[in-house]
C-alpha cells in the first residue's frame, strides 16, 4: 500500500486565501510535466510497496490537457509497479465539460474532488473564483450523469459574509445530490495571501471565533443527520466512501510526491520539492536533487502519529503508541489524561475526541506532544 | 580559661542596612581577630544571600580578644542577631544570652520599628544599651536629631551616644572601650550545674548539627555527658569550643562564656534554640526560662516547575532544613500543581528567602502557592484542630467557626503618612491601639491585626504609600473567632487548588474581583473562552472571560501539511513550557506567581 501524489502547480486565478503552491502564468504547464515525467523516472525506487492510489492535486490538474495527463500516467504505469484502486483528480468547476469528464474516465480516473466551496455566487466573487454558483451545480449534476460516483466537493465555512443560512443552504446542496464525499474547512488566514493583506489592513473583518465554532457545529450535526461520517477532522464520508489516498496517509503509508512543492515520506524521512516552478524545471534539467530531506526521530514520529491519529475516527491506538513508541507510552497516558471525559472518549484500546474535543484538537494534540527538554 | 570579670557578652541591634555588618567587621579588624586579608566585607553573613540583602539570616557569633588600656585583656562575645521580624523569637534567646547591647541607629535615617521592638527585648532582659550613631561621616546624617530620638528612647545622657563610622573607622576604639567599661561581667556560679542557653545551631555537613550556647552556671568539659533539657536527650560533647573566625577547640569552657558544642547530632530539628544544655549526672534544677518550640506563621504550597524534580525538591528542602529549623514541610498533592511540598515559615521574608535559596543552592525554580495562616477549625460535633491550607478546611456544614491569628503591629514613620498608613491598616482589618511620637518628625503606630492580613502584599504596599518612610515590626498576640469563608477560583468550572484562599467574609469579593482580573492579564488567550471565577462555596462571586484565540484546527492536514503541521505545534508547545494544566487551560508558571503581587 503506497501512493503517488502529482503537483499540478497551476490555477487560471488565484483565490484570495490560498497560499499552495501554484502559478497562474500557465506558460510552461508542458516544461513541468515533462520535468514530473523526469523525476518519475528518478524516483522509480522510491516506494517499496504496489501503488494503491494515484493522486493529481493543485493547483489545478484540472487545468492539464488530456494528452499531458495521459502521458504522466502512462510514465507512472512503465516506471512503478500499480495496483491502483483510487486515481483522483483536483478539478475547479469551470474545467469541467462533458468531454473533458469522458477522457478522465477513459484514463481510468474514478473520483473527483471537485473545488465547490460554496453554492453561494457572492462568495465565490470574493474568495476570486474562477468559477461561479451555477457551474459549481452544473459541476456536480455532470460528472455524476458521467458516472463519477466517487466524488467530493470542498466547502468551506467560518468566513465573514457566510450567514447561518447560506451555510446550511450550501448543506441542503449537498443532501440533494447526494454528495458521497466532502472535505470541509475552515476559512484560514494565512500571511502573504490577499485575504492575509485584507486582514492586516483592516479591509477584512474574520468572523468571531464563537461564530466560526457554531458553523462548525451546525456541519458536524446536519452531515451526522445526513449520514455522513466525520472520519477525519475535516472529511466527511457516506459509507465505504472514505478517500483512500488521503487515509493512507493518516495510516502512515509511504507515499511518493512529485512536482513543485509535493512532499514524499518513506517511513523514516521526509522530502519536499522545490516549491519554484522555474528552479524546479532548471535543477531537474540539470539532473540535480530537487529537494530537501528530513530524517524523523523517533520523537518526530510519535508525535506525527498522536498529531495525525487524534484527527481520525479510529482516534490514537494504545496498542500501537506502546509498540512504535514504548518510551514515551507513559508520557502520552499522562498527558492525554485531562482531557478525558469532557474532550477525549477513552476506550479501551484507544482515545477519540469528542465532539467538543474536536474544537481543541490542536490543543490536545500539543498537550501531548514530547518536546525535547534541552530545546525547551 | 578566661576569669569571669574578664567576660563581657554583648549584641547588636539595628535596623537593616544600619551598618551592623560593617561596623562589625571593624570590630574583628581592630582587634586582629580577623586578617584584612581574611576579611571579605561583612565577615559575619556567610552565606550570599545574607550579603546580598544585607540581612543576617542566621545569627553566629565571635570571641574578640581586646587588650584594654587598664592593661588587662578581655574577652568579648559578639553575639550577632537576624534582623528581621520573622526570626524575632531568635533574636530574643541571643539577647537573653548577653549583658549588653550595642544600639546602632543609623544617623541619616534614625529608628525604625525592628530597633525598637529589639530594643525593648534587650531592656526586658536588663541588658546594658550602649547607643551609637552610625554613618555620622555621610552627608546627610542629622546627628542631632537622631541623638533627640535616642535620648527620647531610651532615656540616656546626650553624652553617652558614641559616633562612629563602619566604613571610615572612627569611634571603634571608643566602642570597644566602652564595652568594657559600661556592660557588666557575667554572674553566675561556676561551682553549681551547669546551666547553658543555646541561642543558635548550624549546620555543617562534615559534622553535624553545632550548637551555639552561653554558660549561665558551671562548666562543661570535652567529653561530658550532657542533656538538653526541654529535647529530653542525652549526648556526649565530642567536642567543645570557643568561636573564632572557625570554630577552636578546647577542653572546658566555664560560666559566663560563650561556646559551641558538637554532639554528632545530624538533624537540626533535635536541637532547640532556647533549649537549656546540662549534665546527665548532675543536671541542674530548672531551665532557663523563655523557651519556645517556634511554630511556623505561614504556610505555603511550593511545587516543582516539572514534576520530574519532585525528588530533587525534597532533597533540597532536606538540606535546608539541616541549617534552618524552622522551616517544616510535608508532601501535598495539588490537582492543578501536582506533587509538591506544604511548607511553614516562621513569615514572609522566611519565605523569600527559602524560596531564593532553592534556586541559588540547588537550582530549582518552584512554584509557591498563595501562602496563608494557621487557622483553628472548631466543628460542629465539638472537634478542634489546626489547618494549614485552605484546602483542608472542613465543610461548611460541618463547621462551627474558625479562629485566625493577631498580631500587635508596630509602624513607624513620618507623622504626614500617618492617614495613609491609617487606611492601608484599617482596610487589612487593622485597629490602631497606640499612638506614639518618638519626636517631633517620628511617630509609632500600633495595630492589632490579623496576621493573615500582612501575608497578602503589606510590606510593599507600606512601602510604597509611605515612600520607604515606614518600619514595620510584628509579635504574634492570640487566636480569635473569625468570619471566614473559603474563596475557589475556577478556570472553565475546574477549581484551581493552587489558588483556594480563606479570606474574612467582607473581603471576599474584592479579592476575588481582584484575583480575577488578575488572572485575566496573566493568563494567554486560549483556543476557547475561558472563564474565571471567584466562587465562595457554590456561589460565584466574581468573574471575568478570556476571549478566545483563533485557530484553525480545521486547517488540512494531508501529505504536505503535516511536517508543517507538526512544527508548527511542537513550536506553540515550546512557547508553552512553564505551563500548568488545569482541565483543559494551560496556565503559566507566572500565574501562580504573579497573581498577588500589585498591579
Amino acid at each position: 500500500m503506497a501512493g503517488i501524489y502529482i503537483h499540478i502547480p497551476f490555477c487560471k486565478k488565484a483565490c484570495h486565501y490560498c497560499n499552495f503552491h501554484f502559478s497562474t502564468s500557465l506558460k510552461s504547464i508542458d516544461a513541468v510535466v515533462q520535468s514530473i515525467k523526469t523525476e518519475i523516472s528518478k524516483q522509480s525506487s522510491y516506494l517499496k510497496e504496489p501503488v494503491t492510489t494515484i493522486y493529481f492535486g493543485g493547483g489545478t490538474p484540472s487545468i492539464l490537457n488530456t494528452s499531458l495527463l495521459e502521458s504522466i500516467l502512462a510514465k507512472l504505469e512503465s516506471h512503478f509497479s500499480l495496483a491502483t484502486e483510487e486515481i483522483t483528480l483536483e478539478c475547479n468547476p469551470d474545467d469541467i465539460t462533458f468531454e473533458k469528464l469522458a477522457e478522465w474516465n477513459r484514463l481510468g480516473i474514478n473520483r473527483l474532488s471537485i473545488g465547490v466551496q460554496s453554492f453561494h455566487e457572492h462568495h465565490l466573487t470574493w474568495m476570486n473564483r474562477s468559477h461561479n454558483a451555477e457551474q459549481s451545480i452544473n459541476s456536480i449534476k455532470w460528472a455524476q450523469k458521467a458516472g463519477f460516483e466517487n466524488l467530493t466537493i470542498d466547502l468551506i465555512f467560518g468566513f465573514a459574509g457566510l450567514s447561518k443560512t447560506e451555510l446550511k443552504e450550501n448543506l441542503r446542496v449537498v443532501q440533494k445530490y447526494a454528495i458521497p464525499h466532502l472535505s470541509v474547512y475552515g476559512m484560514t488566514i494565512e500571511p502573504k495571501t490577499a485575504l492575509g493583506h485584507q486582514t492586516k489592513t483592516g479591509q477584512y473583518l474574520p468572523l468571531p471565533e464563537a461564530e466560526a465554532n457554531a458553523q462548525m457545529l451546525m456541519i458536524m450535526e446536519e452531515l451526522d443527520r445526513q449520514g455522513y461520517e466525520q472520519y477525519e477532522i475535516s472529511n466527511y464520508a457516506m459509507p465505504k466512501k472514505r478517500a483512500l489516498h488521503n487515509s493512507n496517509y493518516w495510516q502512515g503509508a509511504t507515499y511518493l510526491g512529485l512536482g513543485p512543492g509535493a512532499h514524499s515520506f518513506n517511513g523514516t524521512s521526509r522530502h519536499w520539492n522545490i516549491a519554484n516552478n522555474q528552479k524546479y524545471i532548471k535543477l531537474i534539467q540539470q539532473g540535480q536533487p530537487v529537494y530537501e530531506v528530513e530524517q524523523l526521530s523517533t520523537i518526530d514520529r510519535y508525535n506525527e502519529y498522536v498529531m495525525i491519529r487524534l484527527r481520525t475516527i479510529e482516534g490514537i491506538n494504545l496498542d500501537q503508541i506502546e509498540n512504535l513508541f514504548p518510551a514515551y507510552f507513559n508520557y502520552f497516558i499522562q498527558n492525554i489524561r485531562p482531557f478525558i471525559g469532557k474532550h477525549v472518549q477513552k476506550t479501551e484500546s484507544s482515545y477519540r475526541l469528542t465532539q467538543k474535543g474536536k474544537f481543541i484538537t490542536d490543543l490536545i494534540t500539543s498537550a501531548v506532544f514530547k518536546v525535547n527538554r534541552e530545546s525547551d | 580559661m578566661h576569669p569571669m570579670k574578664n567576660i563581657r557578652n554583648f549584641c547588636v541591634i539595628a535596623h537593616i542596612d544600619h551598618g551592623k555588618s560593617t561596623l562589625s567587621d571593624r570590630l574583628l579588624e581592630m582587634t586582629s581577630t580577623i586578617s584584612a586579608r581574611e576579611m571579605q566585607n561583612q565577615a559575619l553573613d556567610d552565606m550570599d544571600l545574607e550579603r546580598e540583602r544585607g540581612i543576617t539570616i542566621k545569627s553566629h557569633a565571635i570571641q574578640i580578644k581586646y587588650a584594654h588600656s587598664d592593661g588587662e585583656t578581655y574577652t568579648l562575645n559578639l553575639i550577632d542577631t537576624p534582623g528581621h521580624v520573622d526570626f524575632s523569637y531568635e533574636v530574643s534567646r541571643s539577647i537573653a544570652a548577653c549583658e549588653g547591647a550595642l544600639l546602632l541607629v543609623d544617623a541619616s535615617q534614625g529608628i525604625q520599628a525592628q530597633t525598637i521592638s529589639n530594643l525593648y527585648l534587650a531592656i526586658e532582659h536588663d541588658l546594658e544599651i550602649i547607643p551609637i550613631l552610625n554613618k555620622v561621616d555621610m552627608e546627610s546624617a542629622m546627628i542631632e536629631d537622631v541623638s533627640d530620638q535616642i535620648v527620647d528612647l531610651i532615656g540616656c545622657d546626650p553624652e553617652e551616644i558614641l559616633q562612629a563610622s563602619g566604613k571610615t573607622g572612627q569611634g571603634v576604639q571608643e566602642i570597644l572601650d566602652a564595652i568594657v567599661l559600661r556592660i557588666p561581667a557575667p554572674q553566675g556560679d561556676p561551682q553549681a550545674p551547669l546551666q547553658a542557653l543555646i541561642f543558635d545551631s548550624m549546620f555543617n555537613p562534615f559534622r553535624g548539627v553545632i550548637a551555639y550556647f552561653r554558660i549561665f552556671n558551671g562548666t562543661i568539659n570535652t567529653g561530658d555527658r550532657v542533656r538538653f533539657v526541654n529535647a529530653g536527650k542525652e549526648y556526649e560533647a565530642n567536642e567543645i569550643g570557643i568561636l573564632k573566625m572557625k570554630e577552636e577547640p578546647c577542653k572546658s569552657l566555664g560560666t559566663g562564656n560563650v561556646g559551641y558544642i558538637i554532639t554528632g547530632i545530624k538533624e537540626s530539628k533535635e536541637i532547640k534554640v532556647g533549649d537549656t544544655i546540662t549534665h546527665a549526672e548532675r543536671p541542674c534544677s530548672k531551665s532557663i526560662k523563655g523557651f519556645e518550640d517556634v511554630k511556623p506563621m505561614v504556610f505555603a504550597g511550593i511545587f516543582p516547575i516539572d514534576n520530574e524534580d519532585y525528588e530533587d525538591l525534597r532533597d533540597s528542602l532536606e538540606k535546608l532544613q539541616l541549617n534552618d529549623a524552622s522551616l517544616v514541610f510535608e508532601p501535598e498533592t495539588s490537582a492543578a500543581l501536582g506533587f509538591g511540598f506544604r511548607c511553614g515559615f516562621l513569615g514572609m521574608l522566611h519565605l523569600e528567602i527559602i524560596q531564593e535559596r532553592l534556586s541559588r543552592e540547588f537550582d530549582q525554580e518552584v512554584i509557591t502557592t498563595i501562602p496563608n495562616v494557621s487557622y483553628y477549625a472548631h466543628t460542629t460535633a465539638g472537634e478542634n484542630f489546626m489547618i494549614h491550607t485552605p484546602n483542608d478546611l472542613p465543610d461548611v456544614s460541618a463547621l462551627n467557626y474558625v479562629e485566625e491569628p493577631y498580631i500587635e503591629a508596630q509602624i513607624i514613620t513620618k507623622p504626614e503618612y500617618i492617614g495613609t498608613i491609617m487606611n492601608l491598616c484599617l482596610d487589612k482589618r487593622g485597629v490602631l491601639t497606640k499612638q506614639h511620637y518618638l519626636t517631633q518628625d517620628r511617630v509609632e503606630l500600633t495595630f492589632d491585626l490579623p496576621l493573615a492580613e500582612i501575608v497578602f502584599d503589606f510590606y510593599d504596599k507600606l512601602k510604597s504609600i509611605s515612600r520607604g518612610y515606614a518600619s514595620f515590626d510584628y509579635a504574634p498576640t492570640e487566636y480569635r473567632r473569625s468570619q471566614l469563608v473559603k474563596l475557589d477560583i475556577k478556570l472553565n468550572g475546574e477549581s484551581v487548588d493552587a489558588l483556594s484562599a480563606l479570606v474574612h467574609k467582607d473581603k471576599a469579593y474584592a479579592f476575588g474581583r481582584r484575583i480575577c482580573s488578575r488572572l485575566k492579564t496573566l493568563l494567554p488567550r486560549q483556543q476557547f473562552v475561558i472563564a474565571i471565577q471567584a466562587a465562595v462555596g457554590a456561589k460565584i462571586i466574581a468573574r471575568e472571560t478570556i476571549s478566545a484565540l483563533r485557530k484553525d484546527v480545521t486547517a488540512k492536514c494531508y501529505g504536505g501539511d503535516i511536517s508543517r503541521k507538526r512544527k508548527l505545534l511542537e513550536k506553540q508547545k515550546k512557547g508553552k513550557k512553564k505551563m500548568r494544566q488545569i482541565g483543559s487551560v494551560e496556565v503559566p508558571q507566572k500565574a501562580f506567581l504573579e497573581v498577588l503581587k500589585l498591579e
